[in-house]
């Protein structure tokens, strides 16, 4: 036997731990569970009131076995049609406004005040969740759909021009300089060397944001900005359960619907 | 003249010196290769030539014209006089072999004609025609990535020819297919070069196959032309000075020529292709 395998011992072989120090480590642990319990203290839980919760979330469970479509039927069809028109106009309008977003945003396309200015419109968008958006939206616009639309469109820019720049940025670069080669003009050159490359990405990511489109406006609809979600904000401020539990299954019936549509799409142009 | 290139730098933004002032003139409807070790400048060299690269300093004339100082409108309309042949084909891979032949005659037509793919119909008979000369007929509307590499570099070589170009600038075109293919294609360039009395500057990494079918070599060697000439005229010393020490009797022709009787003139040498 070597001196350097007499050093290994394989029995008390261990992985090196993530935190060297024995000590540090155990100072973190226990840090970690004392702010735990002072968090947790300071709750202030109010038993009494999570039983009678219970309940109510035991009643509106029950509400699903028995869906009422009927009675609110009229401010239910209202509701999905302005989600539905709000959805196929916001993501519409996105796009047209991601194009051009995307181009300035992708390094390899753009001179560098031009990158910068569009990366920054992009941060911005993808810094504020979309209701915060709505809620500023309805503040200037007042409620309804155009609110809604507005701050869909907005979303749709942070989502779809910074994956569609990455996209850009990522193409075969001999394919685009082969273009250039033959004397192309710019637009041409977009056109023949980039366009084509990142097509498919472009259309899967604009179904992918149609569904998250959709799913968003039933959000943005409980801050006012219309929708399906108004009507459904209505119907927990009435207790309408039955009502509530029919909106939800129709949402959920329209998401999974365009989901399964737009991944049979996606496969069908990779 | 038709391509007179004197002095041509470039200097990469890091500070690598890829061209030290070369000086190279291609006559009307002569073929040459440029042979060199990776990193010698050829691919910087021809990409200099239609601006592909800037260079630093220098001048390219093509048919008189100064092609270094052109701008915009101008410099696309020098762009389509030379036609482009890449390593890897660099076809547009989603777009079908039409288009992209099509594509080569982007420089004369109008970005709404492009875009509708309305190309007049003298183009699109142009680029069918083409496409039966390179016998690719049947395959106008397929998808260029379903190509196989042979085929490919074929659709390249139509796109750059259906240019009507005055000078092929072709880079590399046998490094990624097969020895057999690798024939096929120098074959088919340069047959097509000698149908349309066209120049062209061939960058090539095979020492054998530049020999059999071109009849002047440059050498590239650290941005410098080392050697110009025939190909006869790569003896080992040269090859040494052009690649480096190596054993280099297999490449070199006098040995060939004296086991197998070689071509003897520029006549022989293509007819020996066909």
């Amino acid at each position: 036997m070597s001196s350097s395998a007499a050093a290994f011992d394989a029995r008390r072989w261990r992985p090196p731990p993530l935190v060297r120090s024995a000590r540090l480590r155990w100072l973190i642990g226990l840090g970690f569970a004392l702010y735990l319990a002072v968090a947790l203290g300071t709750l202030e839980i109010n038993w009494l009131r999570v039983w009678e919760g219970l309940d109510r979330g035991w009643a509106f469970i029950l509400a699903f076995s028995e869906p009422d479509f009927l009675t609110r039927w009229r401010d239910i069809r209202q509701g999905l049609l302005e989600s539905l028109t709000m959805t196929v106009v916001s993501t519409v309008v996105g796009i047209a406004l991601s194009v051009p977003v995307a181009l300035g945003a992708a390094r390899n396309l753009a001179p560098l005040p031009v990158y910068l200015l569009c990366r920054g419109l992009i941060a911005l968008s993808r810094s504020f969740q979309e209701v915060i958006i709505a809620i500023f939206f309805v503040a200037m616009f007042g409620f309804g759909p155009l609110a809604g639309v507005l701050t869909l469109s907005f979303a749709t820019i942070g989502f779809l021009a910074k994956l569609l720049a990455e996209d850009i940025e990522d193409i075969e670069r001999d394919q685009a300089e082969a273009v250039r080669a033959t004397g192309a003009s710019w637009p041409q050159w977009l056109v023949y060397g980039i366009q084509p490359q990142v097509m498919p990405r472009l259309i899967g990511l604009s179904l992918y944001r149609f569904d998250i489109n959709f799913r968003e406006s039933a959000v943005v609809g409980i801050v006012g900005a219309g929708g399906i979600g108004a009507t459904l904000n209505t119907a927990f401020d009435r207790y309408e359960y039955d009502t509530a539990a029919a909106i939800l299954i129709l949402i959920i019936g329209i998401v999974m619907a365009a989901e399964y549509t737009s991944s049979l799409i996606r496969a069908r142009i990779q | 003249m038709m391509l007179e290139v004197t002095g041509l730098t470039k200097r990469y933004p890091t500070g690598d010196l890829a061209l030290k002032g070369v000086d190279l003139t291609v006559a009307a409807g002569e073929v040459i290769a440029l042979i060199g070790p990776s990193g010698a400048g050829k691919s910087t060299f021809i990409r200099c030539i239609n601006r592909l690269v800037e260079p630093t300093s220098g001048r390219v004339r093509l048919n008189g014209e100064d092609i270094t100082r052109l701008k915009g409108r101008a410099l696309r309309r020098a762009r389509r006089r030379m036609g482009m042949i890449f390593q890897e084909y660099a076809l547009v891979e989603r777009l079908t072999v039409m288009e992209n032949v099509l594509s080569g005659r982007l420089g004369y037509v109008g970005f709404w004609r492009s875009w509708w793919r309305r190309f007049p119909p003298e183009d699109v008979a142009k680029a069918y025609d083409l496409l039966g000369r390179v016998g690719l007929a049947e395959f106008y509307d397929k998808r260029a990535d379903e190509l196989s590499g042979g085929q490919r570099q074929r659709v390249g070589i139509a796109r750059a020819l259906v240019q009507d170009p005055e000078l092929l600038l072709v880079d590399e075109p046998t490094a990624s297919l097969d020895p057999k293919t690798s024939r096929q294609i120098m074959r088919l360039i340069c047959e097509l070069c000698r149908e349309r009395q066209l120049a062209a500057i061939i960058n090539i990494h095979d020492v054998v196959l530049a020999q059999m079918f071109v009849a002047r070599i440059v050498g590239l060697r650290d941005g410098e032309v080392v050697y110009d000439g025939r190909p006869e005229g790569l003896t080992p010393e040269v090859l040494t000075r052009i690649y480096g020490e190596e054993d280099w009797t297999a490449a070199a022709p006098s040995a060939r020529a004296q086991a197998r009787g070689g071509p003897e003139t520029d006549e022989e040498r293509l007819e020996g292709l066909v």
